[in-house]
Order: C-alpha cells, then structure tokens, then sequence
C-alpha cells in the first residue's frame, strides 16, 4: 500500500511536462475536439506532433527498445499517459497503429513484416485505421461478412466497414475479414494489414452528432492484398484481434484529464455569479462537484490497480475491463453534470463565445456519449466483466 | 506506487480471515444481536491474544506500533466476519484520543491494557441532535473543586454499556469548536445511566444520561476547551475504521450472491445467466473494489501525514457509504425471496451495511466536505 511515485518516475514527469511547455502546437488551447476533428488543418497538428513524439520516443514509449520504443515500464507509462492527458495533447495519430497493429504485428507478425511496419509507426509517419466494425456486426463483431478470397499469391476482398476512425488520413489498415465461409463464425477470419491506396478502396465520410468528420464507411470492391500482408495464420484472426485488446493500455491515465476539467470548473463557480450568490454557494451544486470530485479520484484508482497487477507481473483480467468501464461512465457523468451546473449556459456550443469554459463540457457530454458505445458498448463491457471476470454461465 | 498489500499486511489479511472464519461464525453473529452485552468475552481474550487490539498502539505502550494501514487490513475482515462487539470503539475511538492528547501517565495507565483486551472504551460524542459537528456538543462540564461535573444526555455512543471508561466530549464554555473538553470518565461513575437502542443492525449503541457526575480534573484528556481537534482526528480514524468495515462487509456480501447466481436454476438456466443479473454484479464488483482502493488511499494519506488526508477520507466515505449500499441492494434483489427470510445471512450485511453508511457522516455529509475541501 504505497500511493507515491519514485523520484526517478518524478523527474521523469517533470521531463514530460518541461517537453510539453515548448512542444505542444502553438496557441495550443487544449481541446482536442474541435481540433484534429477529421477537417485536415486539425489532421496536421495531429501528424507534427506525433513528428515531435518520436524524435523523444515517445510514440510507442513502452514498446520494447528493439522495436523503436524506450521500453518504459507499466508505471512510466502511465505516467506518460497521465501527463498527455492533463495537457490535452494531440497523440491521436499513432492511436490505432500504437495500440492496435504494431503490438498484433509484434506478437504474429513475420521478421520480414516487422521490418517493414513497426519503424514507421515508432517514427510518427504512418497513420493505421481499423477495419473491425461492420454494418451487421458490431457488438457482434464475429459476424462480419467481408470476405477475403485466395487468387494466386492474393486475397481478394469484397465488402464493407463502419466506424473507420481516421480512415480518409490512414496509410494502412488492420483488417479482419472472413476466410473461411463454412467454418462456425469466430474460426474462419483472418487478419490483414491493408494499404489503403490500393484500388478498390472508396472511403465515404459518416459525420457524426459533434458535427465531425471522424469516422468513415470503407467499401471493398475487388481489392487485391498481398499473401504477404496476411498476418499470422489464416483463419486464425479472431483469436488475434481479440487477444490485441490486452495490449490497449492507452486509457490508463485519463482520469487526470477529468479531473483538470473538474478543477476548471470548481474555479468557474466561485468566480461566476448568479441570481446574486456565487454558483458555488448552492448546496446542489457543491455536491455535484463533490461527487465528480469522488469519481474522478475512483477512476483514477480504479487504473492504478491495474497498474499494480501489471508492475508485479500479473495479467489483469476483469480488473482492466472495470477501469475502463468506469472511466469512460465517470466522465461522461462529469460532463453532464457540469452542464447542469451551468443551467442555461450549458447548451452553448465551442464556438459560441459566450460559452462557458470554451463550451468543454458541452463538447465532452457529445464525445463521452459516443464513447460509451466505441471500441464496446458499456452493456458489451459488463457482459465481458460478468462472464470472463466473475465466471458467470453464458447459458 | 503499489495499492496492493505486502508481505506484511497480505499475512495479516490471511491469519485473520482464517481466524475468524473459525472463531467468529455466523451463529456467533446471530447470538450477539440476542445477547444484552452484544459481545462474547471468549472471542474477545482470543483476538486480544493476536494483538490485534495493540496494533496501532506504539511498542513502548504494549502495543506493535503499525499503522492505520494494517488497521485497515484487519478491519476489512471485521467486516466481512462482521464480528459483533467493541472493537472499533476500544481501538478507534477509545486509544485513539489517547494516543493522541494523552499525558505520559495516561498513555501508561490506558494503552497498555487496551492493547492486552483487558479494557473496553468509547467515545461519547453525539447527542440527541444527532449531529457530527462542534456545535451539537452542549453536555456541559462545570468545574467544582478539583473535579467537574458533567450534566447531560449522549445518545448513538457505541458500546457503552459494556465499557470500563468513556472518553466523553463536552462543553466547557463557549460554543463551537471553542470551549469543548475531553475527559476519560469511568463507566461506572455514580450518576451515569445507559440504555441500549435498538437498531437496525442490533448492534449496541446507547443513550447515556450523566447526572451530576463528578469525574477528577486529573481525568481531562488535552487541554480545557482545546477538545475540539482530538475529536477530528479521532473522527477522521474512525471515519477510515467504518470505511473499511464497509469494504469488507461489501466484498462477503457480493461473494455471497455471486455464488448463488451460478447456483440457483430458473428457465432451466442459472440465473446469473441472464444478463438483468450479470450487469447487476459487474456494477457490484465496481462498487466494492472502488470501495477497497479509496479507503487504501485514505488510511495511507493518514498515516503518511499527507496534506490531502482530510480530503481523500471524506472521499472514501461518500463513496462507500453509497457504494456498499448499491451492492448489497443487488445482493437482496439477486437472492430474491430467500434473502428477505432471517434464516438466510445476506439480511445480515444488508442491516449492518445502513448502520455503517450512517456512521461517521453519510455520502452526501462527505460529499460537501468533499467540495469545501476542494477549492483550498
């Protein structure tokens, strides 16, 4: 039971922070969601940061050292994370290849394939998407129909994904189509690393509530990759994609941006008056605050119990689930609490200058709630905590 | 940065979840509810052999000298035991204030036989207004002589009946935080009248009544009408103590039902089959390790001395008090018409659970807290 971090981890957050006051883009006013928001101008702040990452090693710190990263531990990570995310900087453009396919290309991937796609990423020069989600398979992923055919030293795809963040900026694609059409559902899909200039491909942008492009619908007609982009063995890419998920550490570490939101907005009610009174002196109010104040600090914990395990060799298993799970809740509690908060001023969007705290909260409400379904819906998570954590019966 | 236990604390956790397992049975639980002193002298000797009632009490007193943290350790197992008795008022409420404003000869006469079992206290702090802060505190001492009397009434005090000293909180002058005093006043004083409240947990709690009680100036415990800030470190303790009870008795309750959701058979299927009832415990299971990890981080702010130690206990209690709640709802709804029954035990941790959510300040208490804290 020790809550503090070693002096060397310390200085080792000073040295992100210090980093970050002359790294960060200029202006840089910290909310990521009206910047890097699919329009391209947000796109090339992502692309130079993610420039700026790797001349420190910082886009994949806690990959091992031979594959372009510093091989970080699980706490310097999370102390990486945490500072990323108390600075609102722009990491997202080596999100998927970071978390996604370089670590399922460390594990599956051919010498030959890791030559080829693992330096790319670390340097912060390819951007990968992810081709999982289909129209009829979304919580129910391993019903996808894309089809992926052997013609000579090809596979030749045909079908459709959804959801494809970033897609119409990607160079490549993890892919997962089905290979096999007889075989029972999870046993006949195999795993792909796709450029996404070949012919064939037409992206169409989906423009989601925030009003951003972020996602996209990726059509497959005929498109012909490579044997030699198959990764791993064939008909075995469920048990890859899935086995991917463990790598994703990338959420750890977001409960501290929370709670500078929280922070934010406890200064704005004792600085903003209404109906006479300072916000702050409601009683409703201070308990609002009090209770994302609370949550704020549980999410935190909730990841640092994670951490725990990892430190000490162990492998989470429901444990990462519930950080997760309860993370992505407690902020999208937070931001509609803080709306609430704000009574009328809530509604107001960004880009109304009237808007409170650069209309933040607003903005979070919008994306919390979009993630609350992304990368498993909340009710897919608990079905996930309940059966594979707590062992209850599927039948 | 580590919130597991270490080799100390996870021994610690194992002897005592084996030892009371053996020691502190559920007919146990359920005759204490029946019997007047609410706890078992036998138990008592026994536990006090594994110090466990010396084991935040410094060596130099008798005691092992550890820290809230093993306090927190063992207390997780009261809970999940729920082992009846006088414990936390002995330990908490009695060595705290103490240890903590005590003179060297009352440290010397009290410590080392709290730490040998062979003396009961508590803390007599509320009143009939029923509130946590200075200004319900109105039992008035006056001085007379070398002694001073105490007049007035103390209800929702743990244990007393049973106990051999008091360490009771009262109004010296003024009002608020000013001019309040503690004294260590033996239980047995002529002019002290106890009577048990019957409760929801059928713990004990009493309503004791002070009628011109004299008790010896010598018996002031700190300084006249500087009682105040003994009393809120003891309350932040105990605050800790009824968090931890809370997690232990939340993780016994969640195992409980966990159990009988793969066990009990409806629609031909177990019903922890049924994703009405898998949601319900994958919210459960948040509930109580968020429970376990917030008191942790509470009990190590303490000890440490850290400057949000006020903040993170508040933290603690606002989020078990409503936490533990959530869980054993579930575990009443999940169990269904046999865990309304008093044969089965789940209505044990379910009665109890209230009892220690209201103690020490309930969520929204801590919530405020939380927020006034916040801002500084």
């Amino acid at each position: 039971m020790d809550f503090r971090f070693s002096p060397p981890e310390e200085a080792f957050r000073e040295e992100i922070r210090e980093w970050l006051k002359t790294n960060l883009p200029k202006n840089w006013s910290g909310d990521r969601f009206s910047r890097g928001s699919g329009d391209a101008d947000g796109m090339n702040v992502y692309a130079d940061f993610a420039k700026r990452l790797a001349t420190k090693g910082w886009v994949a710190p806690h990959w091992p050292k031979e594959y372009g990263g510093l091989g970080l531990s699980v706490v310097e990570q999370l102390i990486f994370n945490e500072e990323m995310s108390l600075a609102n900087a722009p990491v997202g453009y080596s999100m998927i290849g970071v978390g996604w396919a370089g670590p399922t290309i460390i594990v599956y991937g051919t010498d030959e394939q890791k030559q080829r796609f693992l330096q790319p990423i670390t340097s912060g020069t390819t951007m990968w998407c992810q081709g999982f989600s289909e129209p009829n398979a979304g919580s129910d992923l391993a019903n996808l129909s894309t089809r992926a055919v052997r013609d000579g030293d090809d596979y030749v795809i045909n079908g459709q994904k959804i959801w494809t963040s970033g897609a119409h900026y990607a160079d490549w694609m993890i892919l997962i189509a089905r290979t096999d059409q007889d075989a029972p559902k999870h046993k006949g899909i195999s795993y792909f690393l796709v450029d996404m200039k070949t012919p064939g491909i037409t992206t169409r942008p989906l423009i989601d509530m925030m009003n951003n492009h972020g996602f996209n619908e990726i059509f497959f007609e005929n498109v012909r990759v490579p044997r030699a982009n198959l990764l791993g063995e064939e008909n075995r890419g469920w048990y890859m994609a899935t086995t991917t998920l463990d790598f994703e550490r990338s959420s750890i570490g977001g409960a501290v941006g929370a709670k500078k939101m929280l922070d934010d907005l406890v200064v704005w009610t004792k600085e903003t008056r209404s109906n006479g009174h300072y916000v702050y002196d409601e009683a409703p109010v201070r308990w609002r605050l009090g209770e994302a104040a609370v949550e704020a600090e549980l999410g935190r914990l909730l990841s640092y119990r994670v951490v725990t395990l990892q430190s000490r060799g162990l492998v989470p298993n429901y444990e990462s689930s519930i950080a997760k799970l309860f993370n992505t809740d407690m902020q999208l509690r937070m931001a509609k609490s803080g709306m609430e908060i704000m009574g009328l001023y809530g509604q107001l969007d960004h880009k109304d200058k009237k808007s409170p705290l650069q209309g933040r909260f607003e903005r979070q409400y919008l994306w919390q709630t979009g993630l609350a379904v992304g990368g498993g819906t909340t009710e897919i998570q608990k079905n996930i905590i309940a059966m594979r954590g707590l062992g209850l019966p599927r039948q | 940065m580590d919130l597991g236990l270490d080799e100390q604390q996870e021994m610690l956790k194992t002897f005592a979840r084996d030892f009371l397992e053996k020691e502190c049975p559920e007919s146990l639980v359920r005759n204490m509810e029946e019997d007047e002193k609410g706890y078992s002298p036998e138990l008592w000797k026994k536990m006090a052999e594994q110090g466990w009632m010396g084991l935040t009490i410094p060596d130099a007193y008798g005691g092992s000298g550890l820290s809230l943290c093993e306090q927190v350790v063992l207390l997780e197992e009261f809970g999940r035991a729920l082992v009846p008795g006088p414990f936390i008022s002995t330990v908490v409420l009695g060595a705290v204030p103490i240890m903590e404003a005590g003179s060297e000869d009352q440290k010397k006469q009290f410590l080392p036989k709290i730490a040998a079992g062979e003396t009961i206290m508590t803390l007599a702090l509320t009143e009939p207004s029923a509130k946590w802060s200075a200004d319900g505190v109105t039992l008035a001492a006056k001085k007379e002589g070398s002694d001073y009397v105490l007049n007035g009434t103390k209800l929702f005090v743990p244990d007393a009946h049973v106990s051999d000293y008091m360490v009771v909180v009262a109004r010296t002058s003024g009002k608020g935080e000013a001019g309040i005093t503690l004294f260590i006043v033996d239980s047995k004083s002529a002019g002290i009248k106890y009577e048990v409240l019957k409760t929801i947990a059928a713990d004990k709690q009493c309503e004791v009544t002070f009628e011109n009680v004299k008790v010896p100036a010598a018996n002031m415990l700190g300084k006249e009408g500087k009682g105040w800030p003994i009393v809120e470190k003891v309350s932040k303790a105990a605050t800790v103590a009824a968090c931890a009870y809370l997690v232990g008795l939340s993780q016994m309750d969640f195992d409980v039902t966990l159990n009988y959701a793969k066990e009990r058979v409806q629609f031909g299927r177990p019903i922890g089959s049924f994703q009405a009832i898998q949601h319900k415990l994958a919210d459960a299971v948040i509930d109580v390790d968020g429970s376990r990890f917030i008191t942790y981080k509470a009990a190590w702010s303490l000890s440490e001395g850290e400057p949000d130690a006020d903040l993170m206990v508040s933290m603690a209690k606002a989020w078990a008090s409503d936490a533990s709640r959530r869980v054993v709802a579930h575990g009443q709804q999940i169990h269904g018409g046999v865990g309304f029954t008093k044969e089965y035990k789940i209505q044990l941790y379910f009665r109890r659970q209230k009892w220690m959510e209201l103690m020490w300040g309930d969520g929204d208490y801590h919530r405020e807290k939380v927020a006034q804290l916040m801002g500084v």
